[in-house]
Formats: structure tokens, C-alpha cells, sequence
């Protein structure tokens, strides 16, 4: 037994954990293992085309990626890469239908091997396999896999093929370490590790100045985050003398008090580092930057999986928030306001990737919305719908870019690939990309019956009946989330719509000659994009609940939707939930201004809907100058083009004085004060020696003085 | 009379040891050492009233050696003039850092 | 009697002392110095040494002055004399080291730490020597017999200072 411990596939179970399962999960150890399998073959190809190419440069020739047509670098990565994705997600699937059947209410925890034992501290190398990791393993695992496929295909023609897939893996084996580890230093191994994944990835093509200063932005940023969450464990550590998820929440009740300072502070450091990882206020900024990296990248981590990590964070951590009610409110606070802000920027935007990466800002927004106000269940239900469309929003955009950047290829043009107002008119070229991503459009806007409609709505609603419980903290506060909540939505439909106009509607502003060379992506890519939409379309009828069901909007109960999500995350927020209920009552059973869960869901059904139609109607309509001859725009578009000048404002009063900081340590401290200290040493020494060597006159006289005085000095001696 | 033998022994030897300092000329440098040797016999034999005859024995070894002392001495200081051409202490600073 | 002709010779001992380290010319040094030696030799007299007495007139003011002299003549140093004595700022820090000397030893003898005196009996030690062997035999006896290595040996280092300013002082041919 022990052997095969070691060998560390089967692991065993924790001691001093009771475990009622009598389920067995099968190879989880494997699932972890894959990915990183994948990295190490596809790095080990990436290092040796490498050495490879630069020996032939070295010996004045280029190296020739394509032999016979194919490029011999790429066909090893095309198979490990999506491969090692595809089992694990298989493996994933198993465990998942395995823990279908057997009603667990004990988290399954595989430990294998003693990592730290020093003291009173024992954080154990162990994987945790319950109700919420399996959802966000299935989330990485499935949709890291289409995006692996798709990948195949966009990055044919990159000499950095199988660097690319190494890296991916590489990354999906760190976010599968941060999902599925049993204590907060695991945790944190793995939210450094995508961090880390981050910053390779978004730097993927180095040699570009900018795009590796963006790479740098992100990591940087995420650092400061990293900070909370180093100083949130050692207080934990402080309180509990563990750090294991089950030592912490098991006690948590009983050692913290309600809204008490420890608590507070423990989850406020928790939450500056999801603001760092989940790009919330006021550490959003790297987002749009990291759009330099490419497209699958963006779908994979800046969408899908790493930005949700700091959701994932406070739903772990949901006793500790629910003791701590200032920071839930903080918590959700800032989801609002970063919804609403991010959601002003994308207004503006030409960029298509810059508008789709300020709207996964405003959506984290609205994640973060959710397990503020204590719906950790909606949070994770719109992290999942959020993964399937805004996935597929970016992959539809890497087509899209993909095919355009071709089209320019072709007749030399210098345009920008991504600029909005050099497209137009696609869905005549590329009629499958243009339906998958209406269908992400009407999901990300609320449209019913979509996926976004539901978990959007859940969060709104959520938040309305937190204002109205009977005990609520800040009712006044959180009727304006509401309110803010209400109108980011209404912004999101706008800016999606526009989008999708801008892109695939009206006349073609590519070009004439361009046109002849648009076309459809090839099925590795939009194969994907149509599993995608699938979900994107059905994926939200899991977690509808009772009152929606039986209205209109459930199809009087006829349609196959149900309240499926929630009871299946209860033995995880059951914790909080108790708390939630003991502290602060009955939810309301209406919103603030009045009105059911039903009314309002029809409410802002119809009103997305509303705005979704008069956009295509107006903008379609519109004349679009195309980037090189576009007007710089002027008054407050010109400020929500420029961001609100939010980095300027961080360039000016952090980068800034910090640099200049550095350089005064530099100068001054270090080399003035410390260098001269140093020197001032020897110099010192030299000029003792120097006062010394006067001495040597040369001169009897002198000597016979200084023989003198010492006869005087023994002499004094030997009288006193 | 010990009392004033070894004040005057020490006005001398004091004197002696000024001249040191204070002098250029080598011969007269090497006069006033021979004047610190002078108290010093003046001590051994006011002393030796008063504890054996054994200071004076010592007086007569310290004058001998005074004698060979000077004649070496001086021999030095001829075969230094010979090369610089003067007595004058201040030029032999060779030994000058 | 005794007194005052130890006062006199005591003044003429400093007073030649003083000359020897103040006159310009190095013959004067000298003949201040012969001075001082005559007189120190007078106090001897007075305090029982009179061999001592005669060798030091003999030997050292006989002898080695006049070695002195013969060297200054040689050395034609009597004429042109370029400021021998140190200017105001040797003078000052001499005078200051070796005033605190002189001081030091003033406050000894006047009983800074025990007297003199008192401790060492009445000053006849050598009367027993001197009443049975005479003057020169009272310091002959201890030098042949108690000391007569340390004899032997300054005869050798004679010897050697002979050898030794022969070779210093020849003519490098």
C-alpha cells in the first residue's frame, strides 16, 4: 500500500478525516498528472526545435520549419496537447458520474505525501475531491479541451507551436492544482503557477516590446494580490495552527466571532487577492493589456479559468465571508462597480478583443456580485455560463481575426486585424462563426432562455432580496447594487450588440480585393465554437429555480430545467448558509421597489431584449469609417476611449514615484551612502596610514623625540 | 648630599636629552648623549655610598664603553661626511617614507 | 666647605650642560662640555670616588674630547655654521617633553612616592672597602674577581670598537 502511496495515484485518505463516502474516485491523482505530462513532452520537443533552429541560424541559414509541406515540429504537440486535455476531462467525467451516485457529504480528500511538518504546521501535498471542484474541473478540463482543438488550428502557422501547447498544459495542470487542492497553500501553489502560466503565455511572442511589457503588467499586478493571500494564510495559520480547508472551516464558527476584526481583516486580504487575480477594481488593469497574447489564450485563461480563480476563492472561503459581513459587502461592492465601470469602457472600444476583455471585467463583476451578497451558488453558476459563451465570444473573435489578418496577408495591407471598423459585413464570409457568437451575444445579455439569462438574473434577483432580509446589514447599500446591477446589464447588451454589428453586419470594410480571401475557419476551429453555443444555449437550464420554473419562463415546469446546481453545491455553502440564515433572516420575497423574482426576470428580459434590437436597427444603419480614416473621438467618448484614464492615473502617482524611489535608493543609498561607506572604509584606512607615515621623517631628531615621549610615558607609568 | 647629586645628575641628563632634540649637527648630537651618560654615572656613584661598591665598578664599565662608543661614532659620522659633504642631520633623511 | 664647593661645581656642571646644548659653534659645545666633566669629576671627589675622579679626567675629558675635537677639526666644522639649533618649534615641544621629564623626576626626589633617604641607611658602604683596599683597590678587587668576565669582555669590545672605526673611517680605495 504504501508503495503505491508513493507512487501517488491512488494517495490515501487523510488521517483524522471520517470519510462516508462510499465512493471510490478513480486515478484523481491522473487527472493533475496529465496536463503536466503534456508539458513536459511538449516542452522537451519546444527545447530541442529550439536548439535545433538556433544551431542552423548559428550556421548562417534559416531553419526551415516546413519539410514536405507539413512543419515537422507540429505534429507531436497536435496529439500530446488536446490529448492529454481529453483524458483528463474523460477521467473527470467518471469521477464526476461516480460522485453522482453517492451523495457525499464529506468533502474525499487523497493525501500524498507530507509536504510541511514543522512545528505545529502540517499542510499535507493532498487533493480534495467534493461538489465544487468537480464542477470547476469539469469547467477547466471541458472547455480547456475545445480550446486546446481549436488552438490546432489557429496557431498552424506559429514556430512557436509546441512552446504554446506546453505552456497551455503547463497552465492546466497549475489551475487544476489551485481547484483541486485540500489546504490554502496548495491553493496557492497553483495560483502562482497560473500566474506564472499567465504571464508566458501572454508574452508569448516576446520579441515584441509591447506585448512582453504586458506579460510583465499582469504578473506584477498579480503579485500584490498574491501578497493578501500569503498574509490571509499566515493569520489563518496564526488562528487555527492549520490551514487545511476542513480545520479552518470546521472551527471557523467557533473560533471567529461574528463581524469581528480577525475575520474581517483575514477576508478583506483574501479579497485584495481575488481583486489582483479576478481583475476587479482597483487590479483590473492587466486584462486589457494581456489581449497582446493570443486569441485561445484569452479565451482559455482570461475567461474561462484563471480570472475565475478569485470567485472560486470566496466560495471556498464562504464561512470565513459569511462571518464577516463589512467584507461581503466590500465584495460585493466592488463586483458592482467594476461591472458598471469595465461595462462604460466597452462602450468605446474598437478593439474586439479589448471589448470583449472589459466585458469579462464587468462580468467577474458580476460574479463577484453574487457570493458578496452570500448567492455563492449563483456566483459559481455564472462563472460556469460565463466560461461557455465568453469562451466562445473570444474563439468567434480569433476566428474572425484569424480570417481578416489572412485576408490582409494576402495584399500586403497594414491594417489592424482587430480594429472593428476594419470589418464588416462577415456573415456572408463566415456564416458559422457569425450564428455561435449571436448565440453568446443574446447569453451574455440576459436573453431568455439562454445560459446568461439565468445565472445573470439569479445574481440580480440575489441581490435584491439580500437588500430585503429581515436582519440585513446595509439594506440601503445593496438596493443601489441592485440598481447599478440592473443598469450594467442593460450597457452589456448594448456593447455585445454593437459588436456583433460592427463585425459581421452591414458592408464589408475590409476591403474588395481582401474579400475574395475571407472565409469560414476550418473545422478544427469552428467545431469547437458550435459545442460551445450548444452550451451556451442549454447550459443555463440546470439551476432555474422553483418560482421561474413554474412561470412562463420555465415553461410552466414543461421544459427539462430545474433547481439542479443548487442542491448539488449545498454540502459545501451549507456552512455559510447556516450563518446567512441564523444572522440575517428570511430573504425578502420581493425586490426592493416591489415585485416577484418572476416579474423582474420578465423585466429585464425584455428590456436586454429591447436594446438588443434597437442597436442592430440604429448602428446597422450606420456609416462606418474604417480605422485610418476614423476622427479621434472628443468630450466624454473620448474618456471612456481612453479608460478613464485610470492608467495614466496609476502611471502618474504608483509607477511613478515608485520608480522614482527606486532611483534615489539607487543612487543615493546605494551607491552614495552604502558604496561610499565602503569606500570611505578604505580611503579611511589610506589616510591613517598616510597621518602614520609622517612620522617617518628620516630625521634622528625625530626619532630621538619620539624615544622621549615614551620615556615620559613609562616614566608617568611607573610615578602614578 | 645624595639629594642634590641626583637633582644635578637629573638637570644634566634632562639637558642632555634637549640637546638631542634640538640639535642639527651630529657631533654635537652624539656631545649631548655623551652628556646623558655623564649624569648617569653621577647617579651610579651617588648611589653607591649608600649600597655598595658595586655602582662604581659599574661607572668604570659604562665609561669604557663610552670610549668605544665615541670612537665608533665618530668614525660613522667621517664616513657619512665623506659622502654628504656636511654634519647637518637634517640631509640624511634616506629613511623618509 | 664640603657644601659649598659641591654647590660651585654643581653650578659650573649645569651651567656647562646648558652651553653644550646652546652655543652655535660645535668647538664651543665642546669646550662647554670638557667643562661640565671637570666639575661632575669634582663631585665625585666629594662623594668618595676619587678613582673614578681621576679616570674620568683622564679618560673621558682626556681622552674622548679630545677625540671630539680632533674629528670637528678634521671635518674643518669650526667656520660656517648654517643654523644648527632647531627653530622656535622644536625648541618649544623639547622644552615641553623634557621640562615634564625633568618635573616627573623633581617630584620623585622630593618625595612623590617614598623618600630616599630614609630607606637606605647611613651612607658609609664603602668605607670598610675603601679604609682596607684604597681607593683604587676598593673598585680593583670586585673588578677582578666578582666581575671579571664582564672585564674580560669589554677588553674584547674594545677591541672591536677599534677594529670596527679602523674600517668605518679608512678611505673607500
Amino acid at each position: 500500500m504504501s508503495l503505491v502511496t508513493l507512487f501517488g495515484l491512488f494517495g490515501t485518505q487523510a488521517g483524522g478525516l471520517e470519510s462516508h463516502a462510499e465512493w471510490e474516485p478513480l486515478l484523481p491523482g491522473l487527472i493533475i498528472l496529465l496536463p503536466l505530462l503534456g508539458f513536459v513532452i511538449n516542452g522537451a520537443l519546444a527545447l530541442s526545435a529550439t536548439r535545433k533552429s538556433a544551431d542552423a541560424v548559428r550556421a548562417g541559414g534559416e531553419f526551415d520549419f516546413f519539410e514536405n509541406g507539413r512543419p515537422t515540429t507540429h505534429s507531436l504537440p497536435t496529439w500530446v496537447g488536446p490529448g492529454v486535455m481529453l483524458l483528463a476531462f474523460v477521467l473527470t467525467l467518471v469521477n464526476f458520474f461516480g460522485m453522482l451516485g453517492a451523495e457525499l457529504h464529506e468533502p474525499v480528500i487523497r493525501s500524498y505525501w507530507a509536504w510541511i511538518s514543522t512545528g505545529d504546521l502540517h499542510v499535507d501535498a493532498a487533493i480534495q475531491l467534493d461538489q465544487l471542484s468537480i464542477i470547476m474541473m469539469m469547467v477547466i478540463t471541458g472547455v480547456g479541451f475545445l480550446i486546446h482543438v481549436f488552438s490546432v488550428g489557429y496557431m498552424q502557422d506559429d514556430p512557436g507551436y509546441p512552446r504554446y501547447f506546453a505552456y497551455l498544459n503547463l497552465f492546466v495542470f497549475f489551475m487544476l492544482v489551485l481547484v483541486m487542492g485540500a489546504s490554502y497553500p496548495i491553493m496557492f501553489i497553483g495560483w502562482e503557477g497560473v500566474g506564472l502560466c499567465s504571464y508566458l503565455l501572454i508574452g508569448f511572442w516576446f520579441s515584441d516590446e509591447e506585448k512582453a511589457s504586458a506579460g510583465k503588467k499582469a504578473f506584477i499586478v498579480n503579485r500584490i494580490g498574491d501578497l493578501g493571500f500569503l498574509l490571509a494564510i499566515f493569520l489563518l495559520y496564526l488562528v487555527f495552527q492549520k490551514v487545511d480547508y476542513n480545520g479552518v472551516i470546521g472551527d471557523a464558527t467557533s473560533v471567529f466571532q461574528y463581524g469581528g476584526a480577525m475575520v474581517t481583516t483575514v477576508t478583506l486580504l483574501f479579497l485584495l487577492a481575488a481583486v489582483g487575480k479576478s481583475a476587479q477594481i482597483p487590479l483590473y488593469i492587466w486584462l486589457p493589456d494581456a489581449m497582446a497574447g493570443p486569441t485561445p489564450v484569452s479565451a482559455l485563461i482570461h475567461a474561462a479559468t484563471m480570472v475565475t480563480a478569485g470567485v472560486y476563492l470566496v466560495v471556498r472561503s464562504s464561512v470565513l465571508f459569511a462571518l464577516a459581513p463589512l467584507s461581503s459587502a466590500l465584495v460585493a461592492g466592488i463586483g458592482v462597480l467594476t461591472a458598471l465601470f469595465a461595462a462604460t469602457i466597452a462602450l468605446k472600444q474598437q478593439d474586439i478583443k479589448k471589448v470583449l476583455a472589459y466585458s469579462t471585467i464587468s462580468q467577474l463583476g458580476y460574479m463577484f456580485l453574487g457570493v458578496g451578497v452570500g448567492a455563492y451558488t449563483a456566483g459559481i453558476f455564472h462563472l460556469m455560463t460565463h466560461a461557455f459563451f465568453k469562451a466562445l465570444l473570444f474563439l468567434g473573435a480569433g476566428a474572425v481575426i484569424h480570417s481578416i489578418h489572412h485576408a490582409l496577408h494576402h495584399t500586403h495591407k497594414d491594417w489592424d486585424a482587430q480594429d472593428m471598423r476594419n470589418m464588416g459585413g462577415l456573415k456572408a464570409y463566415m456564416p458559422i462563426t457569425w450564428i455561435t457568437m449571436w448565440l453568446a451575444t443574446l447569453a451574455i445579455s440576459g436573453i431568455w432562455p439562454f445560459a446568461g439569462f439565468f445565472s445573470k438574473d439569479e445574481i440580480i434577483w440575489m441581490t435584491g432580496a439580500m437588500a430585503g432580509a429581515e436582519n440585513a446589514p446595509y439594506p440601503g447599500l445593496y438596493t443601489v447594487y441592485w440598481i447599478l446591477a440592473l443598469a450594467a446589464a442593460m450597457l452589456t447588451a448594448f456593447y455585445m450588440a454593437r459588436l456583433m454589428v460592427l463585425t459581421f453586419h452591414g458592408e464589408n470594410r475590409t476591403g474588395p480585393k481582401e474579400a475574395e480571401h475571407l472565409h469560414e475557419a476550418p473545422k478544427t476551429m469552428w467545431i469547437p465554437l458550435a459545442i460551445l453555443a450548444v452550451l451556451s444555449v442549454f447550459g443555463g437550464w440546470i439551476n432555474v429555480t422553483t418560482d421561474l420554473r413554474e412561470s412562463v419562463l420555465g415553461g410552466f415546469g414543461l421544459l427539462p430545467m430545474g433547481e439542479w446546481l443548487h442542491h448539488w453545491l449545498e454540502p459545501v455553502t451549507e456552512a455559510a448558509h447556516q450563518i446567512q440564515e441564523a444572522r440575517l433572516g428570511q430573504v425578502a420575497h420581493a425586490a426592493p421597489f416591489g415585485g416577484g423574482e418572476v416579474a423582474w426576470g420578465m423585466i429585464s428580459f425584455i428590456a436586454a431584449l429591447a436594446v438588443v434590437l434597437v442597436t442592430v436597427r440604429l448602428l446597422g444603419r450606420k456609416e462606418v469609417p474604417v480605422a485610418v480614416d476614423d476622427a479621434e473621438p472628443t468630450g466624454f467618448a473620448r474618456v471612456l476611449y481612453n479608460k478613464w484614464y485610470v492608467d495614466e492615473f496609476y502611471h502618474r502617482w504608483v509607477v511613478d514615484p515608485i520608480l522614482t524611489t527606486s532611483r534615489v535608493l539607487w543612487r543615493v543609498v546605494d551607491a552614495t551612502i552604502i558604496d561610499g561607506t565602503v569606500r570611505m572604509l578604505g580611503n579611511g584606512t589610506r589616510a591613517i596610514g598616510w597621518v602614520g607615515s609622517l612620522f617617518q621623517t628620516g630625521q634622528v631628531n625625530t626619532y630621538a623625540l619620539f624615544l622621549t615621549v615614551g620615556v615620559l610615558v613609562i616614566l608617568s607609568m611607573i610615578a602614578f | 648630599m645624595l639629594a642634590e647629586s641626583l637633582v644635578v645628575a637629573g638637570a644634566i641628563f634632562v639637558l642632555g636629552t634637549l640637546g638631542v632634540i634640538v640639535r642639527r649637527n651630529a657631533i654635537v648630537m652624539f656631545l649631548c648623549i655623551e652628556l646623558q651618560l655623564n649624569a648617569v654615572n653621577l647617579t651610579f656613584v651617588a648611589f653607591s655610598r649608600y649600597v655598595g661598591i658595586e655602582g662604581q665598578v659599574f661607572v668604570f664599565f659604562v665609561m669604557t664603553v663610552a670610549a668605544a662608543e665615541a670612537a665608533v661614532g665618530l668614525a660613522i659620522i667621517i664616513s657619512i661626511f665623506r659622502h654628504y659633504e656636511t654634519v647637518n642631520v637634517d640631509k640624511f633623511n634616506l629613511l623618509r617614507w | 666647605m664640603a657644601e659649598l664647593l659641591f654647590y660651585v661645581f654643581a653650578a659650573v656642571a649645569i651651567g656647562g650642560a646648558v652651553g653644550v646644548v646652546m652655543s652655535r659653534s660645535p668647538v664651543a659645545s665642546l669646550l662647554f662640555m670638557v667643562a661640565t666633566l671637570a666639575s661632575t669629576a669634582g663631585i665625585y671627589v666629594l662623594l668618595e670616588a676619587h678613582f673614578l675622579a681621576a679616570v674620568q679626567i683622564m679618560v673621558y675629558a682626556g681622552a674622548i674630547m679630545v677625540l671630539f675635537l680632533f674629528v670637528i677639526m678634521l671635518l674643518n666644522l669650526g667656520h660656517d655654521y648654517e643654523r644648527d639649533i632647531r627653530g622656535t618649534v622644536a625648541m618649544v615641544v623639547g622644552f615641553v617633553v623634557t621640562g615634564a621629564i625633568g618635573g616627573l623626576l623633581a617630584w620623585q626626589l622630593g618625595g612623590g612616592t617614598a623618600g630616599l633617604s630614609t630607606n637606605l641607611g647611613s651612607g658609609d658602604a664603602i668605607d670598610a672597602a675603601l679604609r682596607e683596599h684604597g681607593a683604587v683597590g676598593a673598585i680593583a678587587y670586585p673588578l677582578f674577581t666578582d666581575y671579571v668576565v664582564a672585564f674580560e669582555l669589554t677588553g674584547l669590545l674594545l677591541f672591536v670598537a677599534i677594529v670596527g672605526a679602523l674600517v668605518l673611517a679608512k678611505k673607500a680605495s
